[in-house]
């Protein structure tokens, strides 16, 4: 009789029981490249579901796609089917499911970027190397372009990002893209305008009231000595003097509200999780800022990333959660790369960890990239991708607060709001309370762009109206006239000039039928083709739409098509404005979430605020190398 | 000793279309309805998968609640006041059938489905564009038929995307995980892991896809072939439940004959030996008695 | 526990339940010497050593025992034989029990404690402990577990042995086994037989008959001439083929009723064509877990086919009885009549109630999910249960230097026993037979996929390609029994047959493996090496 006791094959195969019983896709086999990176990104971990979306990133960033056989390895690795995790690669922009060059330039044509030029560049683009999405022509299979939705660089439209497959210098933006700018990006990977920060109200002469800038550009931020002498962690050694309850109490009477877009007050949902008897409690910083003209939290990490992990260790500790996921954007690498430096600081100081700051509270934060996917943003459809299965929202109830990231209770916040805590355990909840105007406590970044003289970012306290901010940033550029505002984003509301009275606080905004959203503020002058706009909104929340249920779907769809009906000015406009009008009800009232839900908000708006001869082609865009603004 | 006691089931006090009604604890808004005799349209409910509220037609209006809430998931609480039937709910439940029969090929779907498009009034072509091409032209889901195989085929024209298959072949019963949802938006599939056809997938051809599909995007090859052969005649067809002889599990086939042949076989949702699961055998296993001289 | 079942393949629908039942916590341990892909979901795997099944059990029993946590309760109060018992598993130790079984001894202890433990547990088996000169001692083996922590007879606690076919259960509980009449009464039980010879108005002899193993004994002995076949392919399904083959053609008369005509309707003197029993007629048959169940008419049987009952009936007209013309309906009523344990399934209510689980004895009761509820009454009605002493023993089919390779069998998920109904349809999965090897095996031979080798046991060789696959250790290889048309695994199994179960050694089979130089056409049968 054969002994498998002494067989230590057999045993090994043992251990590699896995729950499921797999089958890889015959034949596909991963490169030695492809095994490598997807080991090193799994390395040390349990390999558990969870991986999959760091586990893709590491094949996409290696070979430039998820082939069959890496996709094999990673389903091996953690035990994932190859259909379940096909579903999860194919569900984001920023993975391809079919072979394709290993340098992508990805060129933002969304809507801040059209203003200044982004659709001229991509017609150009398609001249020189062929059409968005094929091998770059003349470069071998080295290189293609494809277009992208907001890449968050709004402030610096024309903007870019470049994916550099296999290469140590990974991903990197491109800032105020000329057409030789991206040419040379597509050709060698080079990057020649390298992004920036544009933060007018940090530049000489500083504005003294900042709060939540008041280190950015001050501060270096790679280093938390010098964070830590510019005010760092005094918040948090205050936090763990004071005890979790005492904090929870500043946070609600500072009535600090969500500043994603939903304006939930956060102290609420942190006591909602705090006394939640079910363990264990995470924290999620929702760092997936996709929405379209939104870049603050971009700058905060980037400027300021100490400042993130300091009050998410706080709102751990507060919550008690012992691990935070920081979920930020994929297309955020500069960002991401800050996050990843401040967080091994922290920890090498004994800040993050067990025992933080000697005082026995036990609190970690995992820094997890998204992908591509605007969706993501929504806080289920996080968790979802989180979890490593497709981001699709989940329906509520149950809320995070109750059931959330792997099912448990979970604080959801934004970078944003998180700062927040800072300034509210500094100066005590009722002195922010105080700030801003009753309805709206504190101050408010917003994000200047489009046609304004000097777009950037910006702080202001609640009650600055939209005249006054855009006054802020120098008016409308080159001289033209108002035509338009976006507030919130493309999930927002078009305003008119005739608007510019409104104060710039939630309970304001609602007022006037507005949004403020997540503080976008685009401009758009009297040349802008507003059509042309509404359809590029229109199409991205059809590319956006997870695709989950029906009216959100379709009706993404049928509003995109009937735009482009009522833009060509084809058909009879009173039957395509009825059916702009039933998908509008139909997506706001049946979508399980605030994507579909608010899908049409914007075209809505514009629709009734302009007339519809003002939606078809205007004046000529700016086309071609994109002006420099001043502050540039 | 196996008599297990009751647990006391409490129950909640609501409002559908201004009655009142007592129910368990726990039971969705869905099946309260339905209990009242309300009759409530859905495409991707089924007694034998878990909710995934998707379709959204479903709907109901909840007062107090921004949006139209699914009753297929939504548990009913004490107090809610909900409408069936409000002009909220009708436009919600005629533009979701519209905006499916605008993009989908409805031709096999349950009878059901199409009797609830005429309930609500619903006219896809409402969003055709005539012989317009390019921008502005209607998308459809539009795409030639799947068939890499014997035993079933697959044709995503027909697809409403309502995810019974994925669950069907997931954790509600098969455990295969054969398909998923992949791509995204209104570019949503189902497929296999790159689309590899389904002799290089996992697919172990149980069928339980088949049964839960509600639009007959999957589909028996026998019927495909008979239906493009113009010889499918379900007016013709005799259903008869008997016991599959192929292990000793017990599961009920509804044996679908047509002119002394099988050509298809089902299972009953709510058989609590099959749930309307069954394996490759039970679904496809008996063309021995057919393979005549 | 899942113990010598592939159940995810053979038993699909009841793998659903099971999983169902690891979502909502539930653990599972799988024993079996193949990496199945029912082990594959597995929280525990016990990959044994074919027939090492005693051993495994004794070894659990002991541990059980030895750490206290036997029910004694439920030992003192409802069994006999126990001191007898635990004397007999004493030599089981863990470190003996991973000797006889190649499973690690935390690997048992950690499921000897689980199962002990556990407010409920199962046990599930199949043809893994069934299809082995001791089966018998491998039910009793694992019956004993049961009764050690109270396991059986409680709701979601039991026995659970997994049927092969949808009637097995149905079969046996209908008499057509030799020691009992319908509903489990004994023939040999003088007041039963009365009983029914009123009602047949027929003398029924006072001995039981003889099983299978028994019949092919009596053909070889001459004491058996005449073989009426019914639903049966022994030429393909059974153990030692050759001898098989050379029994069935020696008979001097030969009647098979079948569907088909079979291997072995080939050889028959009559072939009675019947009708497919579940499609094309009506009756019932009865699951694993007891439940009657409806089976009806949705076809015509093709050409002269006829009823199974028909046949019987006609046949019994010509040997000079008149039965009438009975239906289906009305055979079952004489059923319910002399069985008490099917006395309340009327039709009316097995179509109502989607079947129903014996014991059933009147209209009003509501049938029997949990059998031996009687264990738990107080006091417990009828005998006790007791243990039964097994001892480990292993596959006759014993390995050496020449036979270095262990041969198991069994099914595959679109295949069923010798693929004469599932040979019907095409299926993706199929792939004709071949031979499984471990990796290493097939590495130590020098082939690859798909290369035909040659497969020689002491009784005969085959050739078939090669599998490789890596849910085998070294040593064990794999076949199954679905395409005897191309690859006769049966000309290699042993006849090796369980005296009280009348069922040979499928599972162990002594082998080698040939790499063979010269490409031989597939299935090619061999001489005796």
């Amino acid at each position: 009789m054969s002994k498998n006791s002494t067989c230590p094959s057999l045993w090994a195969r043992v251990e590699a029981c896995t729950d499921v019983d797999l089958h890889l896709i015959p034949g596909a086999t991963a490169s030695h490249d492809e095994r490598e990176a997807i080991d090193a990104a799994l390395d040390g971990a349990r390999p558990e579901r969870h991986l999959l979306l760091p586990a893709l990133h590491a094949a996409q960033a290696r070979v430039g796609w998820i082939s069959p056989g890496a996709l094999n390895h990673i389903c091996a690795r953690l035990s994932v089917p190859p259909a379940e995790a096909y579903g999860v690669a194919s569900f984001y922009a920023m993975f391809a499911t079919t072979a394709r060059a290993p340098r992508t330039v990805h060129v933002c044509d969304d809507i801040a970027c059209r203003t200044q030029g982004a659709e001229g560049l991509c017609q150009a683009l398609t001249d020189k190397f062929g059409a968005a999405g094929e091998d770059a022509s003349g470069l071998g299979g080295a290189a293609t372009w494809v277009r992208s939705p907001c890449l968050g660089l709004c402030e610096q439209a024309p903007a870019a990002l470049v994916q550099r497959a296999g290469e140590a210098r990974g991903d990197e933006a491109v800032a105020f893209a000329s057409l030789d700018d991206l040419i040379l990006a597509v050709e060698s990977g080079t990057v020649r305008s390298p992004q920036q920060t544009l933060a007018p109200q940090t530049e000489s002469p500083r504005d003294p009231a900042l709060r939540l800038l008041r280190r950015v550009g001050v501060a270096d931020p790679s280093s938390l000595d010098d964070y830590r002498a510019h005010g760092g962690y005094v918040a948090l050694r205050k936090a763990l003097s004071m005890g979790p309850e005492r904090v929870l109490r500043e946070v609600l009477e500072s009535t600090l509200v969500g500043r994603g877009g939903a304006a939930f007050p956060t102290g609420r949902k942190w006591e909602a999780v705090a006394r939640n008897p079910m363990r264990p409690h995470y924290l999620v910083c929702n760092a997936d800022e996709s929405e379209p003209g939104t870049f603050k939290d971009r700058v905060i990490m980037e400027e300021d990333p100490f400042a993130l992990i300091e009050a998410m260790t706080i709102a751990g500790i507060t919550t008690g959660c012992e691990l935070g996921y920081l979920y930020i954007r994929g297309e955020y690498p500069k960002a991401t790369a800050r996050l990843a430096h401040a967080i091994s600081q922290a920890r090498t100081r004994g800040w993050l960890g067990d025992n933080i700051m000697g005082e026995g509270a036990t609190f970690d934060i995992e820094l997890r990239r998204g992908a591509g996917a605007y969706i993501c943003g929504e806080e289920t459809s996080l968790f979802n991708s989180l979890e490593g299965l497709r981001g699709e929202p989940r329906n509520k109830p149950p809320f995070p607060v109750h059931e959330g990231l792997f099912h448990k209770p979970t604080v959801v916040n934004n970078v944003e709001t998180l700062v927040n805590v800072l300034d509210i355990l500094a100066h005590g909840g009722p002195t922010f309370a105080a700030s801003g105007t009753p309805g709206s406590s504190g101050t408010k970044l917003f994000c200047v762009s489009g046609c304004a003289t000097r777009p950037g970012l910006y702080e202001a306290p609640f009650g600055i109206t939209l005249g006054e901010l855009i006054t802020l940033a120098g008016g409308v550029a080159d001289g033209r006239s108002l035509q338009a505002v976006l507030l919130g984003g493309a999930a927002g509301v078009f305003v008119t000039p005739d608007e510019l009275e409104m104060p710039l606080t939630f309970e304001g905004t609602k007022a006037a039928g507005a949004t403020l959203g997540s503080g976008v503020i685009m401009l758009f002058d009297d040349r802008v083709p507003l059509g042309d706009v509404l359809i590029r909104i229109a199409s991205f929340f059809r590319d956006e739409s997870c695709g989950q249920c029906v009216p959100c779907r379709v009706g993404t769809m049928r509003q995109e098509e009937a735009l482009h009906r009522l833009v060509a000015g084809r058909t009879n406009r009173e039957g395509e404005i009825g059916l702009i009008n039933d998908l509008a009800m139909v997506m706001r009232d049946a979508s399980i979430c605030g994507l579909g839900q608010t899908a049409a908000s914007a075209v809505q708006s514009a629709l009734q605020k302009f007339p519809l001869d003002s939606l078809g082609p205007r004046l000529a865009t700016p086309a071609g190398p994109a002006k420099t603004p001043e502050a540039h | 000793m196996e008599a297990v006691p009751l647990p006391f089931v409490r129950t909640v006090e609501l409002t559908i279309d201004g009655q009142a009604v007592r129910v368990p604890e726990g039971t969705t808004l869905l099946h309260a309805c339905q209990a009242m005799g309300i009759d409530t349209p859905t495409v991707c409910y089924s007694e034998n998968l878990t909710p995934v509220n998707v379709c959204r037609v479903c709907v109901v209006e909840v007062e107090g609640s921004r949006v139209l809430v699914p009753s297929c998931s939504r548990p009913a609480e004490p107090g809610m006041v909900v409408h069936t039937d409000s002009d909220r709910v009708r436009h919600s439940r005629r533009l979701v059938l519209e905006l499916l029969g605008s993009s989908v090929d409805l031709s096999t779907a349950e009878p059901k489905m199409l009797a609830d498009m005429e309930r609500y009034g619903a006219v896809p072509e409402r969003f055709d564009t005539g012989e317009m091409t390019g921008h502005g032209a209607k998308a459809t889901v539009q795409q030639p038929v799947k068939v890499d195989n014997n035993l079933y085929v697959r044709d995503y024209s027909k697809c409403v995307l309502c995810y019974k298959c994925v669950e069907a072949c997931g954790t509600d019963a098969q455990n295969t995980f054969a398909i998923a949802v992949a791509g995204r938006g209104f570019n949503a599939t189902i497929a296999t892991e790159f689309e590899t056809p389904l002799p290089d997938s996992a697919c172990v051809y149980c069928g339980n896809c088949i049964g839960v599909c509600p639009t007959g995007a999957l589909m028996f090859k026998t019927e495909h072939d008979m239906r493009e052969a113009g010889t499918w005649n379900e007016s013709a067809q005799k259903v008869t439940d008997t016991i599959c002889p192929y292990c000793g599990v017990g599961c009920t086939l509804q044996l679908h004959v047509q002119d002394n042949s099988i050509v298809r076989v089902t299972s009953p949702h709510d058989h609590d030996v099959t749930e309307g699961h069954l394996c490759i055998k039970g679904r496809f296993g008996w063309q021995f008695v057919q393979n005549r001289p | 526990m899942l113990w010598g079942s592939n159940a995810r393949e053979t038993h699909p629908i009841f793998f659903h339940h099971l999983l169902k039942g690891k979502q909502a916590g539930a653990r599972l341990f799988a024993i079996d010497p193949r990496r199945t892909s029912s082990v594959a979901w597995a929280d525990v795997w016990l990959g044994l050593e074919v027939g090492s099944d005693v051993a495994l059990a004794n070894a659990i029993g002991r541990e059980i025992i030895a750490a206290g946590l036997c029910n004694m309760a439920f030992v003192q109060r409802a069994t006999s034989g126990f001191e007898a018992y635990k004397a007999a598993v004493e030599e089981y130790t863990l470190t003996r029990g991973e000797e006889l079984t190649g499973v690690k001894a935390e690997v048992i202890r950690d499921l000897a404690h689980s199962y002990a433990r556990a407010d409920r547990a199962q046990i599930c088996w199949t043809l893994g402990i069934t299809e082995h000169h001791n089966a018998v001692d491998n039910v009793f083996s694992i019956i004993n577990l049961s009764l050690l922590t109270g396991h059986v007879g409680r709701f979601g606690s039991g026995l659970v042995p997994l049927r092969g076919q949808n009637n097995v259960q149905g079969g046996g509980d209908m008499g057509a086994i030799p020691n009992k009449f319908v509903g489990g009464q004994d023939v040999e039980d003088p007041e039963l037989r009365a009983l029914f010879e009123r009602e047949y108005g027929a003398t029924i002899p006072d001995k039981r008959g003889w099983h299978l193993s028994q019949m092919f004994d009596g053909m070889e002995a001459g004491t058996l001439r005449a073989v009426y076949v019914l639903g049966e392919n022994p030429m393909q399904s059974e153990a030692d083929a050759k001898r098989t083959r050379r029994l069935l053609e020696g008979l001097e008369h030969l009647v098979v009723q079948d569907i088909f005509l079979t291997k072995t309707a080939e050889v028959a003197d009559v072939v009675l064509p019947a009708a497919a029993s579940w499609c094309e007629s009506e009756g019932t048959v009865t699951s694993s877990e007891r439940r009657v169940q409806r089976v009806r008419k949705a076809l015509d049987p093709p050409g002269q086919a006829k009823d199974d009952i028909e046949i019987l009936t006609a046949l019994a007209h010509r040997l000079g009885t008149d039965w009438g013309a009975p239906t289906a309906h009305d055979v079952w009523e004489e059923v319910r009549r002399l069985s008490p344990w099917h006395g309340g399934m009327s039709y009316a209510r097995l179509e109502a109630l989607n079947g129903l689980q014996w014991p059933c004895p009147t209209d009003e009761h509501p049938g029997s999910p949990t059998l031996h509820t009687r264990l738990w009454s107080e006091p417990i009605e009828g005998p006790r249960a007791s243990f039964q002493v097994v001892h480990h023993s292993p596959p006759v089919d014993q390995l050496s230097e020449e036979f270095p390779l262990r041969l198991t069998t069994g099914r595959r998920l679109d295949s069923y026993n010798t693929g004469v109904q599932t040979g019907g349809y095409t299926s993706p999965l199929r792939h004709g037979e071949r031979i499984e090897l471990s990796p290493e095996d097939a590495a130590r031979l020098q082939v690859v996929n798909d290369e035909v080798v040659r497969v020689v046991s002491r009784r005969g060789a085959v050739t078939a390609p090669v599998k490789i696959d890596t849910g085998l250790r070294p040593g064990l290889t794999f076949m199954t029994l679905h395409f005897p048309d191309e690859v006769e695994t049966n000309i290699l199994t042993i006849d090796a047959v369980d005296p009280k179960s009348g069922t040979a050694e499928f599972k162990a089979t002594a082998i080698r493996v040939e790499k063979l130089n010269v490409p031989e056409p597939v299935g090619a049968g061999g001489g005796v090496h």
